[in-house]
């Protein structure tokens, strides 16, 4: 079982799951892990973070311990995933 | 487009897609007064929102930061949910960007995306499947994209048989179905593509929407890139009813919802043009004889520097007698007329760019 982790989630996801907190602890030791642990406690939340191909989303970025991460990176035992939404739009 | 649930109840509602959220507006019995709600589903892009039989509403859109999704309101738009299950394709494929069509009938919700491809849901909306004999078309390496994207951006099911659809694609054109989506055939003849170096090609028309007359599913309308067509054949043989219109080139055409004969559009100034209501005074044109003769109806709508655009499903009409006919304009105008074009009334000046407007009727 892989050690547990925080997941730090951007505001504007919390609306489309109601009662999801902004921080959340759980088991991951791969970004990959951990938006499958997402999803299983969200269903559907993974949907919304990564894409098919599958990728992060687009303007979708997620930080492990402060360094910009993909789908496969690691996430040392306590270390924070901080994941934001893009600055864009009009 | 629109849905009719009883010709006893009174009172229309309003769908409004718009690039920032869903709008719904009720009106009273005379459709003179309105009150408007929203913005819902998180202020999303939604391109489509429509009501199946029951009254469930329906949105579908994409949002940049989270993707394509169908969001569901079985209240009339008080609450809402979202699901995008099954609403992807294979790994390796380019990725659904947005959901830009909807339409439902009989027991099943099909929902056209961009990159274009046809998506049904046998469970109202929870979990999506694709209708994969579309993007199995032998024509499909050679399909091209319009100015929007390659999007499948119109859906209409025949109203009696089921296994009978249309859907539309920028820039490919009509396809049919008469076995539930296993093979498709296009159906553009006489449709131009007089943006190509082969004018009349099989496929490659930019079919921008299509209307079905009431009663009679072999009627279509067509709003072409390149000039407005009338089907009696499914689409088999288009023919141009253009004379007598402003310009070839809109976006919305709507069907009136009893007389197959009657229909209403939006033409704009042109392609190159700046796509905007023709010498910018706004006009609905209607044709009670199936396209042989137009007239514009402008009382009651901007005459002066109406420099907008309205987009392919943003035109509507409902159930009512006399019909109401609605629109919403890409600078965020909601107009009504109550009587068929008749006389027009700006009920919300200043929404988000709209993308649609179909219409509810509810008791």
């Amino acid at each position: 079982m892989p050690a547990d982790i925080a997941v730090i989630l951007p505001p504007a996801l919390l609306p489309l799951f109601p009662g999801c907190p902004r921080r959340l602890t759980l088991p991951a030791a791969t970004v990959a892990d951990a938006i499958n642990a997402l999803e299983a406690r969200f269903p559907g939340m993974a949907d919304r973070l990564r894409d098919s191909r599958p990728a992060i989303r687009r303007h979708i970025t997620v930080f492990v311990a402060g360094e910009r991460a993909g789908l496969q990176s690691p996430i040392p035992p306590g270390a924070e995933v901080f994941i934001c939404t893009a600055v864009s739009g009009g | 487009m629109g849905l009719y649930r009883n010709e006893m109840v009174q009172d229309t509602i309003l769908l409004v897609g718009t690039r920032k959220g869903v709008f719904i507006a009720a009106s009273d019995a005379a459709r003179q007064h309105w009150s408007l709600r929203g913005p819902f589903c998180e202020t999303w892009p939604i391109n489509h929102v429509i009501a199946d039989a029951t009254g469930t509403i329906y949105a579908g859109g994409g949002n940049a930061w989270f993707g394509p999704a169908v969001w569901k309101s079985t209240d009339l738009g008080k609450t809402w949910s979202h699901s995008s299950a099954g609403l992807a394709y294979a790994e390796g494929e380019t990725p659904i960007s947005a959901v830009w069509s909807l339409a439902a009938a009989h027991g099943v919700l099909y929902a056209g995306v961009e990159p274009a491809g046809l998506f049904r849901s046998d469970d109202a909306g929870a979990t999506w499947t694709e209708v994969a004999g579309l993007r199995n078309h032998p024509t499909r390496p050679d399909w091209q994209p319009g100015g929007a994207g390659l999007m499948l951006h119109g859906i209409l099911v025949h109203p009696q048989d089921p296994k009978q659809l249309w859907v539309m694609i920028s820039a490919v054109g009509v396809l049919y179905t008469a076995d539930g989506g296993a093979s498709w055939e296009h159906r553009n003849l006489g449709v131009k593509a007089d943006f190509l170096p082969e004018p009349t090609p099989e496929f490659g028309q930019c079919v921008h929407c299509v209307a079905m007359a009431p009663g009679q599913p072999e009627r279509l309308y067509q709003q072409s890139h390149a000039g407005m067509y009338r089907s009696d054949t499914g689409g088999r043989q288009w023919v141009s009813i253009q004379a007598g219109l402003p310009s070839g080139f809109g976006f919305p055409a709507a069907a009136h919802p009893r007389d197959p004969d009657t229909v209403f559009l939006l033409p704009l100034n042109g392609d190159t043009a700046g796509r905007f209501m023709p010498d910018a005074q706004a006009a609905v044109w209607r044709s009670r004889d199936a396209g042989a003769t137009w007239t514009a109806l402008r009382h009651g709508l901007p005459q002066l520097n109406a420099y907008f655009g309205v987009l392919r499903q943003a035109l509507a009409t409902d159930g009512q007698t006399p019909a109401g006919v609605y629109f919403g304009t890409t600078g965020g105008g909601l107009y009504t007329s109550a009587n068929e074009g008749g006389s027009w009334s700006c009920i919300a000046p200043h929404l988000p760019a709209i993308t649609s407007v179909e219409t509810l009727l509810a008791g």
